[in-house]
């Protein structure tokens, strides 16, 4: 097996063009309070004018502190060393990035290479405006008089797809939205004509449609030759952009190959693991933590034995201009008792405004929820609190909701001190219990969540809302930030649990990836209202909305086998 | 093949143990100067062989030796033991003192955030109208309401600063309130008492727990401008702020008279304020870094 990565190595460096970046042997290492880290290890990778090289891996896996060593910018504690960086720089001889002193990597950054961060409104500055901000490399490198250089600017903004480039310019990164502000970061990387760009999680923000006009420009700038570095964790995004694929485990990169090849047929164990992972069509009714071992067989739906119905719901917010925003406009929906409905939607739709109305966190302007057949957002808190066990959440951040002073213990007790009537010991079992279901160890219990990794949290936030016995489980994005291999996981958790004990489940996500891999139903909502309903095989064979058709696009198909 | 060092930031590399905690010196002399502190207060005799009330006339205004540490004042008597047994006074009016600023600012606070409005806002605009006027004239006037005295001078400083306790704490409360555990309480079915006692009220007084050891520090000093000013602990009473007040009759002939007493209260009010930091890094991060 490394035989053969080795040899496809060596066939893609010969048959490529000279290398734009040559890198040989790069390790970082960290020294931390825990001690030494090794972030990178014996790291080798060549990009080619006009090539992507995608280097994916999970958190924690190196792969943007080998963007950040490639620009001298590894922070304090931190030790890079390397047999050999070498790039093309402009006047095309070779430059030799080793041992460059924090002047001369100044002459490098931006001029040579051009790096754009992942999170577009905390890299521009909020007190200038885009256009001061995109001028800053072309005068900070004196590459055109003073005079021309707002037009370059514009010229800049044009190239990558900004629309009327000479207002935007006046404007500040807060007033832009965040496929302008990701554009408007990518053109300040232009700025100094880098031959080289480094993007490090470039669309991990974005919307779906959003995400698929940034990678055009990506392409775009290949083709104009151009070498790009992309750092992402999303194979999807990989597959989609880039002509080879590093794959980076615990800082080494353990297979490299062209995109096509390695993700449709990939060599090495961790990089099957990881495909395998990815929610696709294919996959749907099948275990993607493990795809060997079976599911259990999923509890019929009662369909008719109608759980939770929204009719008609309705709720404006206030914006800060006190303009009225329609957050939710006329929704209905149902869900059966075993059923999953699935909420897709981009941000902003209102998906998360109507998980919160289910939930009677929010009160609907105009429109009714009956819960069991029952008045549900019509009753006063006071009536509905006794029946809240029947209706539990799972938050995207569960950090932000448990107490920060509560340890796990605690924070799985809360729904039993309520509604268990159990003594002491029992409730302690009953912990226990729970615990093994969501499989985490009891060694956990006496942690603060602040000591637990996004998989482990989230296994907690399940095992509190099981520990209420609820018939309806609503699910806020559960696991947008989480790791491909802990979101198979965690998915493949939800569905056995949803078997065993028959609960009925709301899933909003923004990935309908996920949202067909675990429900039944789908809903596709935009801006507040539902556009298209159906189940999941009639909304992908026959999707009826522009926008759901855009969405299935962005499912990915590799690793179909 | 040889490595060559791409770039090594962050300091040269040495042995990288730390120091065990209770070495470091930021720690160790603010902790011993505590305990004598509290020696001070539960047994002065140790530290002071001489009765702070013993006039002795041939001994008047003796500058510091081996027998007076801190020389003698006007009457003869010794103003190191005078310094220690007022020790216990100074200090559990500045400890009191913040413990009814923090009890008050706490229910005042509380309730600013989240009683319904009108009562809100009245409480509100109360702890504004108390924050215009500088603590010094809010403690002068309970002073002047309730007379003099140790346990009125204690009173006085704790409600002139329940005012600013008040709006910290306001100001956490309303945050706690929109945050997603307290929400997350609400789907859980807690009861808003519940919510309040557990998760809102312990969480808000995080901040207030640093803000309190400091004003330890300030209250031992507000509590000695107070008796300077002849209006706290009356004279012949061994107590800090009164010992600065008579040693500044004194200042130009016989200095230590209000210098000492003056670096003793500044000590204790610096290691008690070191003290609350390291105390609050502990409880933040179980650290004591």
């Amino acid at each position: 097996m490394n035989i053969q990565t080795s040899l496809q190595n060596f066939q893609t460096a010969d048959s490529a063009p000279s290398p734009l970046l040559a890198v040989e042997g790069l390790n970082v290492a960290f020294q931390t309070s825990q001690g030494h880290v090794d972030a990178v290890r014996d790291l080798s990778l060549q990009i080619a004018p006009g090539e992507i090289l995608a280097l994916v891996g999970e958190s924690g896996s190196g792969k943007s502190v080998t963007a950040r060593a490639l620009v001298g910018l590894t922070g304090p504690r931190s030790t890079a060393k390397a047999s050999k960086i070498e790039l093309i720089a402009h006047d095309g001889r070779p430059l030799d990035l080793l041992g460059l002193s924090e002047k001369a990597w100044r002459h490098v950054r931006g001029r040579e290479i051009g790096f754009i961060l992942q999170d577009a409104l905390v890299s521009l500055d909020p007190l200038r405006t885009i256009g001061r901000e995109i001028a800053e490399p072309i005068l900070a490198h004196r590459l055109v008089p003073r005079s021309l250089v707002s037009q370059h600017v514009a010229q800049l903004l044009e190239r990558v797809g900004v629309p009327e480039p000479e207002s935007r310019m006046e404007q500040y990164a807060h007033q832009l939205s965040g496929g302008l502000r990701q554009r408007a970061l990518i053109a300040s990387a232009l700025g100094g004509q880098p031959r080289l760009l480094i993007a490090d999680e470039p669309t991990t923000a974005l919307d779906v449609s959003v995400q698929k006009r940034v990678l055009a420009i990506f392409r775009e700038l290949a083709a104009a030759g151009h070498g790009i570095l992309l750092i992402t964790h999303d194979l999807a995004v990989a597959a989609q952009l880039a002509d080879r694929v590093a794959v980076m485990q615990r800082g080494r990169v353990v297979e490299t190959g062209p995109a096509r090849l390695l993700l449709s047929d990939p060599r090495h164990d961790y990089t099957r693991q990881l495909l395998a992972a990815v929610p696709t069509t294919a996959k749907r009714g099948r275990r993607l933590s493990a795809p060997d071992v079976p599911l259990p067989p999923r509890q019929p739906v009662r369909s008719g034995e109608r759980l939770l119905e929204i009719g008609n719901v309705s709720m404006s917010f206030r914006r800060a201009d006190g303009s009225l925003l329609r957050a939710v406009s006329n929704v209905s929906l149902h869900i059966d008792r075993g059923e999953t409905l699935g909420v897709v939607g981009e941000s902003g739709s209102g998906k998360t405004t109507l998980g919160k109305i289910a939930l009677a966190l929010q009160h609907p302007d105009a429109g009714e929820v009956l819960f069991e057949g029952r008045p549900w957002s019509a009753l006063s808190e006071r009536l509905r609190r006794p029946l809240r066990a029947g209706m539990q959440t799972i938050s995207q951040d569960p950090l932000s909701s448990f107490n920060p002073r509560f340890t796990v213990e605690r924070i799985i007790e809360q729904p039993l001190l309520l509604y268990g009537g159990l003594g002491r010991s029992q409730r302690r079992e009953k912990i226990v219990e729970l615990m093994n279901l969501v499989g985490l160890p009891a060694d956990l219990l006496a942690r603060r969540p602040t000591a637990l990794s996004g998989g482990q949290r989230q296994r907690v936030s399940i095992a509190q809302a099981l520990a209420a016995t609820p018939k309806l489980l609503v699910c806020d994005e559960p696991v947008s930030a989480l790791d491909v291999t802990t979101q198979a996981q965690v998915l493949d958790l939800l569905v056995d649990l949803q078997a065993r004990f028959g609960l009925s489940m709301i899933f909003i996500s923004h990935d309908l990836g996920v949202i067909q891999h675990i429900s039944h139903r789908i809903v596709v909502m935009k801006h507040g209202a539902i556009v298209e309903s159906g189940s999941v095989k009639e909304v992908f064979e026959r999707p009826q909305h522009a926008y759901t058709r855009e969405l299935i696009a962005s499912v990915p198909r590799f690793g179909d086998t | 093949m040889s490595d060559i060092v791409l770039a090594e930031n962050g300091r040269e590399r040495r042995i990288m143990r730390r120091r065990p905690i209770w070495l470091s010196f930021g720690l160790l002399v603010p902790f011993v100067f505590v305990i004598v502190l509290g020696v001070a207060v539960w047994a002065p005799q140790w530290l002071s062989s001489f009765d702070p009330e013993a006039v002795d006339p041939n001994a008047i205004l003796l500058p510091p030796d081996a027998g007076h540490w801190f020389g003698t004042d006007e009457l003869g008597r010794d103003l190191f033991s005078r310094v220690v047994h007022g020790t216990s006074q100074s200090l559990t009016i500045g400890i009191g003192a913040t413990l009814i600023a923090s009890i008050g600012g706490i229910v005042l606070g509380t309730t600013a955030a989240l009683a319904p409005r009108p009562i809100s806002r009245l409480l509100l605009r109360i702890i504004d109208i108390l924050l215009a006027f500088p603590e010094m004239l809010l403690a002068l006037l309970v002073i002047a309401v309730l007379g003099r005295g140790p346990a009125n001078t204690l009173l006085a400083v704790g409600l002139a600063s329940i005012a600013g306790y008040a709006r910290l704490i306001r100001s956490q409360v309303l945050q706690i309130k929109l945050s997603g555990y307290v929400e997350h309480a609400v789907a859980l079915g807690e009861h808003p008492w519940t919510i309040v006692s557990r998760h809102i009220v312990p969480n808000a007084i995080r901040p207030l727990l640093i803000l309190a050891t400091i004003g330890v520090g300030s209250s031992v000093l507000s509590a000695s401008a107070l008796s300077f000013l002849g209006l706290g602990v009356v004279p012949p009473e061994a107590e800090w702020g009164a010992l600065l007040a008579n040693g500044r009759n004194f200042l130009d002939i016989a200095p230590w008279t209000s210098l000492l007493p003056a670096t003793v209260v500044a000590l204790s009010v610096i290691s008690i304020t070191l003290l609350g930091r390291r105390l609050q890094t502990l409880l933040a991060t179980g650290d004591l870094r």
